[in-house]
C-alpha cells in the first residue's frame, strides 16, 4: 500500500511540471477543469495508438479569418493532444455551423457518427439556444438524444458550454441553459468542459480582458489556444481515469475494449 | 418622511416586498458577488415568490374592498387600468434593453464574440421585434416578471369575484388550473421560439394563494400554521433545501445526494413553479411570520423605512431596479469589475431605489395635502395600495 502511495506521489510530482508546461499562461482555478468521469473509448483508442475526435459546435468553436481554422480551439486541441500523447495518431475534425441549436446539431450528428466513427465527440452548444430562447426542456431533450446516439455508436462525449461574454452578459439569459448542461452532464456522467466558468475565471483573475473593445484577433487566438490545451488535459485525464478503473477490474488491463476496435 | 399607513394595512407586506425588490435588483446584475447574500442561494425559492405572493395579497386587499364598495364592474375596470400601467412600464424597459443592445452593436466588435453578437439580429428586423415585444412574446433577458404580472392581474377580476363568493372554490379552481397546466404542458408561446420563462398558468397559484390569504384564508389556517409540528416541519424542510442547495455550489458534494432523491427531485422547475419551490416559500413564510408579528415594533423604526417605502411603490421601484441592473452592469464592464466596484454598484443601486421611493412618497403626500384626500379614489394608491 505504502509503495503504491509513493508511486502515485512520485508520478504526480513528475507529471505536474510537464502538464503545467503545456498550459503555459492558461492558468485556471484548481477544480474548474477536472475529470470526474472516465472516457473508456478514448482510453481504448489511445491504447490502440489511434485517436479520432470530432468537435460539433456553433460559431464560437471557430475563429474568423484566413488562419481561423488553424487557430481555433479544435486545431489547438489536436496539437496539444499530439504533444501529450506521443506515438498516438491524433485526428480532430471540427464540424462548426453558426446559428445551429442543439436539436439541429443532433440531426447532423447521426451522419457524422456514421461517417467518422469518432472515439470522442466534443459537443459545444447552448449559446444559440439561449439567444433564441428555445424551451429549456427541449434543449435538455436534445442533449439527451445526442448522448443516446453517441452511446449507441460507442463514442465518448465531452460537453462544452457557452463562452462567458461580459458585454452581452445582461442581454442573453444563459442561466437556464448553463444549468441544463451541468445537470445532464452529472445525470448521465458525462465530462463537461465548463467554458463559461473557465472564461469567467480568466476574466476575474485578469488572465484575459474579455470586455476589451478590439477588432484584433490576437486575444481571441490565445483564448482558443488555452481552451484547446485545457480541453486536451481534461480528455487525457478522463482516459487515465478509465485506465485506472480498468486496472482495478483485473486481467484485461493491457488492451481494454480491444474487441471494439 | 413617514410612510402613509391606512388603517388595516399590514406593513409587513411592504417591508418584504421592498426587500424582494432589492434582492431582484442584486440578482439581475450579472457576475455580482453581492448577490451571494440573496435567498436564492440558500434554498429553492427566491425573491420572485415573495413578490408574486405579496402582489396577489395586496391586489385582493385593495380591489376586494373596491369590489365591496363600488361593485364588480368598477373594481374590474380599476384592475385593468393597473394592467395597462404595467404594460406601459414593460414597454419602457424593452426600449432600455434595445438601447443597450444597439449601443453594444455599434461599439463592441471583438472577433471572439461574433456568435454572441447574433443577439443583434433582433435589431435587423425592428418591425418583427417591436411587434413581438408589444404582443409580450419577445422576452428580453431579465424582463420576465412584468409580463407575468400583466397576465396574472389581467385574469384577476373573475378570480377575485369567485374568491369573494367562496374562498375554497377560488383556491380549488386555481389549484386545478395549476395541475392541468403541468399535466398538459400548457404554456404561453414566445418569440422567436420557446415559451415564457414564468408560466402564468402555473404561477397564478401563488398569486391566488396570496389573494386567498388576504381575503380571510390566513385566519382560517392561522391555528394550523402556528402549531408546533408545522413549525418544526418547516424548519426541517428549509434545512433540507439548504443542504441540497449547497451541493450545487460545493464541488463534488452532489455525489453524496442519493440517486433516488435526485431522480425524484430534479429538475426543480422555476418556469412552472415547482411544487418544491412553492413549499419552500410557504415554509419560509410560516417561520418568518412567527418571528415578525403584525404589530412588530421594529416596523415603525426608521431602519425599516427604506425597504417599506420601496415596497409601497413596487412597480416604479421594480422598473428602476431592472434599469439600474443594466446601468450597473454597464459601469462594471466599462470601468472595473472588481469586487469593490460590485459592492459600490449594488449599494448605489439600492440607495437610488430608496431615494426615488422617498421622492414618490413625498410627492404623493404633497398632492394629498393640496387637493385633499378625496381627489384619489379610496385607498387607490395609498401606501401599499398598489397591487
Amino acid at each position: 500500500m505504502k509503495v503504491l502511495m509513493a508511486a502515485v506521489i512520485l508520478t504526480a510530482t513528475l507529471a505536474t511540471p510537464c502538464l503545467a508546461a503545456d498550459e503555459g499562461a492558461c492558468f485556471v482555478a484548481g477544480n474548474l477543469v477536472q475529470a470526474d468521469f472516465a472516457l473508456p473509448h478514448v482510453a481504448a483508442a489511445i491504447a490502440a495508438k489511434r485517436l479520432n475526435v470530432t468537435v460539433m459546435g456553433s460559431a464560437s468553436s471557430s475563429l474568423p479569418g484566413a488562419n481561423g481554422a488553424a487557430n481555433a480551439y479544435p486545431a489547438r486541441l489536436e496539437a496539444s493532444l499530439m504533444r501529450r500523447l506521443p506515438g498516438v495518431a491524433v485526428k480532430v475534425i471540427a464540424h462548426t455551423k453558426s446559428r445551429e441549436t442543439a436539436a439541429e446539431m443532433v440531426k447532423a450528428l447521426h451522419q457524422v457518427l456514421a461517417d467518422e466513427k469518432p472515439d470522442l465527440v466534443v459537443w459545444q452548444t447552448g449559446t444559440v439556444d439561449a439567444m433564441l430562447g428555445v424551451d429549456p426542456d427541449q434543449f435538455q431533450a436534445a442533449l439527451a438524444e445526442g448522448l443516446d446516439a453517441l452511446r449507441d455508436n460507442k463514442s465518448d462525449a465531452v460537453f462544452m458550454n457557452m463562452q462567458y461574454s461580459p458585454r452581452t452578459d445582461s442581454m442573453i439569459a444563459m442561466g437556464a441553459y448553463v444549468e441544463a448542461m451541468r445537470f445532464i452532464a452529472l445525470q448521465r456522467e458525462i465530462l463537461l468542459f465548463d467554458r463559461f466558468a473557465v472564461m469567467n475565471d480568466w476574466n476575474e483573475m485578469g488572465v484575459f480582458d474579455l470586455s476589451a473593445t478590439t477588432k484584433k484577433i490576437d486575444v481571441a487566438e490565445r483564448v482558443h489556444d488555452c481552451i484547446g490545451r485545457l480541453l486536451s488535459r481534461l480528455i487525457v485525464d478522463g482516459a487515465k481515469l478509465a485506465q485506472a478503473s480498468n486496472m482495478g477490474a483485473g486481467p484485461t488491463m493491457d488492451t481494454p475494449h480491444k474487441d471494439t476496435r | 418622511m413617514p410612510p402613509v399607513t391606512p388603517s388595516g394595512r399590514d406593513l409587513r407586506l411592504d417591508l418584504f416586498r421592498g426587500l424582494a425588490l432589492w434582492l431582484i435588483f442584486l440578482d439581475h446584475i450579472p457576475s455580482n458577488m453581492v448577490s451571494w447574500i440573496t435567498i436564492r442561494n440558500y434554498g429553492f425559492s427566491d425573491a420572485t415568490e415573495i413578490f408574486v405572493f405579496i402582489s396577489g395579497y395586496t391586489a385582493a386587499f385593495v380591489y376586494g374592498r373596491e369590489m365591496d364598495n363600488r361593485g364588480v364592474v368598477v373594481a374590474s375596470a380599476r384592475i385593468l387600468k393597473r394592467v395597462w400601467q404595467i404594460y406601459v412600464a414593460h414597454i419602457f424597459l424593452f426600449v432600455v434593453y434595445m438601447a443597450e443592445i444597439a449601443y453594444v452593436a455599434s461599439s463592441f466588435d471583438n472577433p471572439l464574440y461574433s456568435e454572441e453578437m447574433g443577439i443583434l439580429n433582433f435589431l435587423k428586423q425592428p418591425d418583427v421585434t417591436m411587434i413581438q415585444a408589444m404582443l409580450l412574446k419577445f422576452k428580453p433577458a431579465n424582463m420576465d416578471v412584468l409580463p407575468l404580472y400583466i397576465v396574472l392581474l389581467g385574469g384577476f377580476p373573475p378570480m377575485l369575484w369567485l374568491l369573494k363568493r367562496s374562498l375554497t372554490l377560488g383556491l380549488a379552481a386555481s389549484a386545478a388550473l395549476y395541475v392541468a397546466a403541468l399535466r398538459f404542458d400548457w404554456a404561453f408561446p414566445a418569440y422567436p421560439s420557446g415559451t415564457w420563462f414564468f408560466n402564468p398558468l402555473a404561477w397564478q397559484l401563488l398569486f391566488v394563494f396570496g389573494a386567498w390569504c388576504a381575503l380571510g384564508g390566513a385566519e382560517r389556517i392561522a391555528p394550523f400554521a402556528r402549531s408546533r409540528p408545522v413549525f418544526w416541519l418547516s424548519v426541517a424542510y428549509l434545512t433540507f433545501a439548504f443542504v441540497i442547495t449547497m451541493t450545487w455550489y460545493v464541488p463534488h458534494m452532489a455525489n453524496y445526494v442519493p440517486h433516488w432523491l435526485t431522480d425524484w427531485m430534479y429538475p426543480i422547475d422555476k418556469s412552472n413553479l415547482d411544487v418544491l419551490r412553492f413549499a419552500h416559500f410557504v415554509a419560509l413564510a410560516t417561520i418568518t411570520l412567527r418571528y415578525v408579528p403584525r404589530n412588530w415594533p421594529a416596523l415603525a423604526s426608521p431602519v425599516m423605512r427604506p425597504a417599506i417605502i420601496c415596497g409601497q411603490h413596487s412597480l416604479e421601484i421594480f422598473c428602476l431596479g431592472v434599469f439600474l441592473a443594466f446601468a450597473g452592469h454597464f459601469a462594471m464592464v466599462e470601468l472595473s469589475d472588481g469586487i469593490g466596484m460590485q459592492i459600490l454598484v449594488s449599494a448605489l443601486g439600492i440607495i437610488s431605489m430608496v431615494a426615488v421611493a422617498w421622492l414618490i412618497t413625498w410627492y404623493k403626500n404633497v398632492e394629498t395635502k393640496r387637493h385633499g384626500p378625496r381627489q384619489t379614489p379610496p385607498n387607490a394608491d395609498l401606501a401599499g395600495g398598489e397591487a
